[in-house]
């Protein structure tokens, strides 16, 4: 079945919207605060209104379409192109670097769900998939960005009524005292309806050395809901792989829970290097021809250093790269600056790195991202 | 008798999925819903007894379905309503609010005669099921 949803992605890029037509404005963000609608109530009204449209986008285009017979049968491709999920499988193709492997878990993911939608039409009853996901991989590997996209990929399917992404730790789960901690799972369960739960270093959830300890307690919670709520949320576990591991072995009922384990490979250097050109696209910054070998030279040493977090880092260093050239321009010579210099990023600003002269950086300065 | 109260009084009872509707409604509003529980049935019993605190930031009707389903196997016997806050300056009042569940059976009201002075006559509703102690008031279905 994996194998007919590919052909029918492979099939469909020429057809579907192109490249720049990417998804309109209704992506959602992570966790949005509810707007007070105090003053304009009629326009967030109307807002939400088409929010809850475009919420039944997915169905209504079931509805609309023929039986599904043995004699009429029904366009993948349209479908596909109707529910605008290609529109951010392409995003994810474009907006990340690598990932192959996640990507391509992902594609098999969106084509089970829409072979599922279409079973469904023509009569074959089979129950919703289990969708809870585990994340594992080392930080700034991409785990939280590719869980926001996963919640609008399942919200244009329609298997997700809104489609938000709500991110927490342990602080938000468990609780302080006796009796604390199942309404706090329950109140953070109730926000995500409808959307994502996200649970960042889901590990810390269980303490083995603490037979005591709350965490327990938000597990059988969780657990309870991940199984009789299947189709109002959707549970995404990340963290390290080694412990994610170790979790689901002393929490078995977790594991058998969670259909999809995904691992998030650590970026190549030349993959990093993607990223940060992306990243300074879409800040508008340019690198020099030199400050791009030195980046690339900076990013090599980054990468041997301890606490390495792969794009997170990349993005600290290039925050520090700016702060340096804003030095410069600002201290600078030239008293005229274009808008070329504004925007280019040059050799100096990063060869500047206290990475590049080992002497004077002790080992685990809180700079080491610089 | 069937007791009616609320902003869906004259429909029959709601299902799940209408209830799940009329609380997406709320929620597109932006109104704080809650869910409340008695087994007082006098009209003049407006303040019942909440069911956890009001949900603010929910998303989906989920949410408060999941709370109205704890409530009513919690309390199979009492009625429990769902309420819509409007929390807009200058509103500031209850914007909806429904009967979601009731008990199997509904006793009704009788009316009491009292003589006061100057052969004035008061009335007043007497509720059959509060001449049994709170929590007892309806049988087990």
């Amino acid at each position: 079945m994996a194998d007919n949803g590919s052909h029918a992605f492979n099939m469909v890029p020429g057809k579907s919207a192109p490249p720049g037509a990417g998804a309109p404005a209704d992506d959602t963000p992570v966790d949005d605060k509810r707007p007070e609608n105090r003053g304009g109530a009629r326009d967030s009204e109307r807002a939400r209104n088409t929010d809850a449209d475009s919420a039944e986008a997915g169905t209504s285009t079931l509805e609309a379409m023929p039986e599904i017979s043995d004699a009429g049968g029904v366009d993948v491709a349209e479908l596909v192109r109707e529910t605008r999920v290609f529109d951010v499988l392409h995003e994810l193709d474009t907006e990340l670097v690598g990932l192959e492997p996640v990507k391509t878990r992902i594609r098999e993911i969106a084509s089970l769900l829409i072979v599922d939608m279409l079973r469904r039409k023509a009569g074959l009853e089979s129950d919703r998939p289990t969708l809870h996901m585990s994340f594992t991989g080392s930080p700034g590997t991409g785990k939280t960005t590719v869980a926001m996209r996963m919640a609008t990929i399942l919200h244009r399917l329609g298997y997700l009524a809104k489609g938000h992404l709500v991110a927490v730790t342990r602080d938000d789960l468990v609780g302080q005292y006796i009796g604390h901690t199942a309404p706090k799972t329950r109140e953070v369960l109730k926000r995500a309806m409808g959307g994502v739960l996200f649970i960042d270093e889901a590990y810390y959830l269980y303490r083995q050395e603490n037979e005591r300890d709350y965490g327990q307690e938000s597990i059988e919670i969780l657990l309870q809901v991940m199984e009789n709520q299947r189709q109002d949320v959707v549970v995404v576990l990340a963290g390290y792989k080694d412990r994610m591991e170790t979790f689901f072995q002393s929490n078995p009922g977790m594991g058998s829970r969670i259909a999809h384990h995904i691992d998030f490979p650590n970026y190549t250097l030349d993959e990093l290097m993607a990223i940060a050109k992306l990243m300074l696209k879409e800040q508008r910054y340019e690198l020099s021809p030199e400050a791009e070998s030195a980046l690339h030279d900076l990013i090599d040493i980054r990468m041997r250093r301890p606490r390495f977090a792969n794009a997170r880092s990349v993005r600290n260093a290039l925050e520090r790269a700016r702060l340096r050239q804003a030095g410069r321009l600002v201290s600078g010579e030239s008293g005229f600056l274009s808008k070329a210099d504004l925007m280019r990023i040059d050799e100096e600003d990063i060869r500047k790195s206290s990475l590049f002269n080992p002497e004077t950086e002790p080992a685990l300065a809180p700079a080491a991202d610089s | 008798m069937h007791i009616t109260q609320g902003t869906f009084s004259y429909l029959p009872p709601f299902t799940d999925e209408q209830i799940r509707a009329q609380v997406q409604y709320a929620i597109a509003n932006g109104w704080a819903v809650s869910v409340e529980f008695t087994d007082d049935p006098h009209p003049r019993n407006f303040l019942w007894e909440m069911w956890g605190l009001p949900m603010f930031d929910m998303k989906d009707p989920a949410a408060i379905l999941l709370e109205v389903n704890r409530c009513r196997e919690a309390y199979p016997n009492h009625y429990v309503r769902v309420n819509a806050y409007d929390a807009r300056l200058h509103r500031q009042t209850t914007a909806l609010s429904f009967i979601v569940q009731r008990p199997a059976e509904e006793p009704g009201f009788r009316l009491d005669r009292q003589d006061s002075h100057d052969r004035q006559i008061r009335y007043t509703l007497h509720p059959y099921a509060t001449e049994r102690p709170e929590g007892e008031r309806y049988p087990r279905a």
